[in-house]
């Protein structure tokens, strides 16, 4: 994304305009980054089943709400401030101006690279709504539903916005910089993986009671979410090139080639371990390769989306297994599955780069150049201990403000009762619809003696 | 001997597990059953349909235990199921005529006495 985005953002800003030959709607890359906008779109609901699956059904719904809450709250955050804050102009290195406050200057005729910006703003509000909402994962089962979704907020408009401008706006400290984030290995896996660790630390564990009945309830969601999410990828990855070109194919063949090879070294890890090839593992691998890719596809070659999928999984295949010893509850692996594989694909970008792939781009260093390496480790250092210190604040405010848990009975009822009033498999068998009076709306408490 | 049945709190069932278990009582048949007391009803709302729940979910717990065993394990159930709210559930002791083990035919006590002593220190 980055490097297109030098010619986007230049075309974009209303400086450019005004020097530049009238900007062109390209009517292909416009239909091909409305369809992208919409797979994108369907991978929050994705996430919500593969999440939902994960947890115990008296949680589903709160689980899942978690995700497609982000769809309303976010997407409305992004139009209003998030937008002009990661990509208007007028800021500085590190955040957006005020120039796109209220979606101004978009209109009409507004163009950004060759595609509408209208488009650009909407393909860009499918990212900002997806990356909270991963984060939810480490919180399940125990957060209340009002301070998660002022946590995500906040989140969004003050660690996301930021980075997504440090990283992929012209101006940006880390685009200046020369780091490659195709698809947001450290905005969005990175972040993510960060936040979900030092957010469940805050937050603390679940009790001892719900960790005992914490069992996958519906593993068919999980496959389901999986592959939802993995269709909307292909959107998400070959979509950042943000035209329909050999760029965005060459992510396209990754993002089916990394899933798949992650995929099968997870099961392979598993066996190897003595456990048989499972459901969930094969979820989880092909999901972790999805995050793997996003930053190198659109830079990498066929064979090295390969690699970087097979090397990701391993990485967190191994975290998952010694995540009893990280003193978090990171209740649905984000650590594990974004930010270990989000910070391994961020730097074999590093290392399988190629100019042959995207002749924008000097290479990595296969093809001679270590210093591309180096870069991806500050960049994704940087994303780590900025979301971390920022996560962790957050946090606390919100702790200040509302407070971060539920009661110890509503979480041992389950979080779709106290948080929602529904049940996801309802026992309305026993229950009835209607005013009239129960008898326990005038509970007789009879005596002994009577 | 006697039949215990407790009606317990579903989320009180791994605590009473193990205080029956503690105690050597591990022969228990337990079954998910729905129920009212004095627990107020549970309401739910499906966009404009309010739904009451009368009926509340409790684990109905059935063990059989020999006399001497009927005072500790009464004990056990309720002090792990107590969480002192409305809703916690009641114990029931019935006198109980005869017991069989299927595998050996043993009767009464001897069908009552656990296959596998509880290892030291459980």
């Amino acid at each position: 994304m980055r490097r297109l985005l030098v010619m986007v953002m230049l075309l974009g800003s209303s400086a450019a305009l005004a020097q530049s030959s009238t900007p062109k709607i390209d009517t292909g890359d416009t239909a091909f980054m409305i369809l992208c906008s919409a797979l994108v779109l369907l991978m929050t609901p994705g996430l919500a089943f593969f999440y939902g699956g994960l947890v115990r059904s008296r949680t589903v719904l709160n689980t899942m709400m978690m995700s497609f809450v982000a769809m309303g709250v976010v997407a409305l955050l992004w139009a209003v401030l998030g937008y002009t804050l990661a990509f208007g102009g007028g800021g500085n290195a590190f955040i957006g101006g005020l120039e796109h406050l209220g979606l101004n200057d978009l209109e009409g005729s507004s163009v950004t690279g060759t595609i509408p910006s209208y488009v650009f703003f909407i393909f860009q509000l499918t990212f900002a709504v997806i990356t909270p909402a991963i984060i939810s994962g480490s919180l399940v089962d125990r957060m209340k539903f009002g301070s998660y979704v002022l946590f995500i907020a906040l989140w969004s408009l003050l660690i996301y916005s930021p980075l997504a401008h440090m990283v992929w706006s012209e101006g940006g400290f880390w685009y200046k910089h020369g780091l490659l984030d195709f698809a947001g290995g450290t905005v969005i896996e990175v972040a993510t993986g960060t936040a979900g660790l030092v957010a469940a630390m805050v937050l603390g564990k679940r009790s001892s009671g719900t960790l005992r009945v914490a069992v996958p309830h519906n593993i068919p969601f999980v496959l389901l979410g999986m592959g939802l999410l993995w269709f909307g990828w292909l959107g998400f990855n070959a979509g950042s090139a943000l035209a329909a070109n050999a760029v965005a194919a060459a992510a396209l063949v990754g993002t089916v080639l990394a899933p798949a090879a992650a995929m099968c070294m997870w099961l392979l890890w598993e066996v190897q371990r003595g456990q048989k090839p499972s459901a969930v593992g094969a979820a989880t691998g092909a999901v972790v390769g999805m995050v793997a890719i996003t930053p190198a596809c659109g830079y990498v070659s066929p064979m090295a989306s390969i690699w970087i999928g097979l090397l990701a999984s391993s990485a967190s295949f191994w975290v998952v297994q010694i995540k009893y010893r990280i003193n978090s509850d990171d209740a649905l692996d984000v650590f594990a599955c974004h930010g270990v594989a989000g910070f391994m694909g961020v730097l074999l970008t590093g290392v399988f780069a190629s100019s042959k792939i995207n002749p924008s781009i000097t290479g990595g260093l296969l093809e001679g150049n270590p210093a591309q390496l180096l870069i991806q480790l500050e960049g994704a250092l940087f994303a780590v201990a900025f979301v971390g210190v920022g996560t962790f604040v957050l946090m606390h405010l919100v702790r200040m403000l509302l407070g971060l848990r539920v009661t110890a009975h509503q979480e041992s009822q389950g979080l779709d009762l106290s948080s929602h009033a529904e049940e996801g498999y309802t026992s309305g068998d026993f229950g009835f619809v209607g005013k009239e009076a129960g008898s326990i709306d005038s509970p007789v408490i009879l005596n002994a003696n009577d | 001997m006697k039949l215990i049945t407790a009606v317990i709190r579903p989320e009180r069932l791994s605590q009473v597990k193990q205080a029956l278990f503690h105690i050597g009582v591990t022969g228990v048949t337990l079954s998910r059953v729905s129920g009212h007391g004095g627990e107020r009803e549970i309401l739910e709302h499906y966009r404009g349909t309010q739904v009451r729940l009368e009926f509340h979910e409790k684990i109905k717990l059935e063990i059989a235990v020999s006399d001497a065993f009927v005072d500790r394990t009464v004990q056990a159930i309720s002090s792990a199921a107590r969480t002192g709210e409305v809703g916690d559930g009641k114990i029931f002791v019935q006198a109980l005529e005869h017991v069989y083990r299927i595998r050996t035919g043993e009767a009464d006590g001897e069908a009552l006495t656990p296959v596998n002593t509880p290892k030291e220190g459980y």
